[in-house]
């Protein structure tokens, strides 16, 4: 399963939704698939886009926000997972696309491809909803019932170790952050 | 000693004043009734991370969402949080309110603590952080009003430092 396949196949939904992504593939591959003023692309420090996620959903409670996540990203803040379950939070669904590689840094295997379950991780961390999915349609039945459960929702996709061939776009860092900081707070206006 | 209930309600009491409603924090001996008060009031959102730098990311979505956040930590977390200062409200330039305990310093009768005391305010400098004191109930509440503003002003992380004479009864 591709990553990109994947996010092609929740793109339509991800347009009312508050989007935080991490750098690499993700971040390039869903801009390929066109940028919207509600995505943030966090653009390094590694394991803070839940963290991100998390400020977002305490401050939108009437937003979803969508987290789409790394496995080399959630091992360097596995306390997260922790953090987002004991805050009560229920408007977030963290997406978590397994590639078992640092592949912007180098594409050296993670914890996961020797057998690091971070579906598991989630689920013992207190996460009261998570899904793994090994196929496209597994991930958008996934992603279309977390949305609607409203329940903090970990998703485990198991995709191959496979991305672009650039990981720069023409879309500024401080562009990406002042849009998406308007985008939000007009959210707030009545 | 006994930790000020005075000063703790003191500024929690500013933080309220100056707008700020999610917090993140780790628990530390200093900072328990500040905290507790923190999460006992239905208007603010308490965020107990299981390390500081995870206070950084909550602070940055909060801010995108137009809302007042502050970080309190004790100084080994503000250790712990220094990557993302930089590799994230350095580089997305967020106002980051950080309240840090300074323990380690003047007052503290604890040898671990020691090691970050010496290494606090050195670190804050190389990392451009502007930092004041919080050290006195009678200036607490324009020190705070005044970092907020600079952080909102500069759109950059701020350091009050909160110090034993503050925190501690006599």
């Amino acid at each position: 399963m591709q990553r990109l396949e994947c996010l092609r196949a929740v793109y339509p939904q991800l347009e009312k939704c508050v989007v935080v992504t991490i750098m690499g593939a993700v971040a390039v591959e869903l801009q390929s698939i066109g940028h919207r003023p509600n995505f943030f692309y966090l653009q390094h420090a590694m394991g803070l886009a839940t963290s991100m996620g998390l400020g977002l959903a305490l401050s939108l409670p009437q937003q979803k926000i969508v987290v789409l996540d790394g496995d080399g990203s959630l091992l360097m803040n596995l306390g997260t997972l922790s953090t987002m379950a004991r805050s009560g939070v229920a408007n977030l669904v963290h997406v978590v696309f397994d590639n078992q590689s640092y592949l912007s840094a180098g594409n050296s295997p993670t914890a996961t491809a020797k057998g690091a379950d971070l579906e598991g991780v989630a689920r013992a961390s207190g996460v009261p909803r998570t899904a793994a999915a090994r196929s496209v349609e597994e991930f958008r039945t996934a992603f279309a019932s977390a949305l609607e459960s409203g329940k903090l929702t970990t998703i485990v996709a198991h995709v191959d170790t496979a991305g672009p061939s650039h990981w720069l776009t023409d879309l500024g860092l401080l562009e990406n952050r002042f849009q998406f900081a308007r985008h939000c707070q007009s959210l707030l206006k009545p | 000693m006994r930790v000020s209930e005075a000063n703790s309600r003191l500024l929690y009491q500013t933080l309220k004043d100056c707008g700020v409603r999610v917090v993140s924090s780790v628990p530390e001996s200093w900072l328990v009734p500040v905290i507790r008060m923190i999460g006992e009031d239905p208007e603010m959102k308490l965020v107990q991370v299981a390390k500081e730098e995870e206070g950084v990311g909550i602070s940055a979505g909060a801010h995108m969402a137009g809302v007042k956040s502050a970080m309190i930590v004790p100084n080994h977390g503000f250790l712990a949080a220094v990557n993302p200062i930089v590799s994230l409200a350095h580089l997305y330039k967020i106002p980051l309110m950080m309240f840090i305990a300074y323990r380690g310093a003047f007052g503290d009768t604890y040898p671990w603590h020691t090691p970050g005391g010496t290494v606090t305010e050195p670190l804050l400098q190389a990392l451009r952080v502007p930092y004041t004191f919080l050290d006195s109930a009678g200036t607490l509440e324009r020190r705070v009003q005044d970092a907020q503003k600079l952080a909102d002003a500069s759109l950059l992380p701020v350091a009050l430092l909160l110090k034993h004479e503050l925190m501690m009864e006599a």
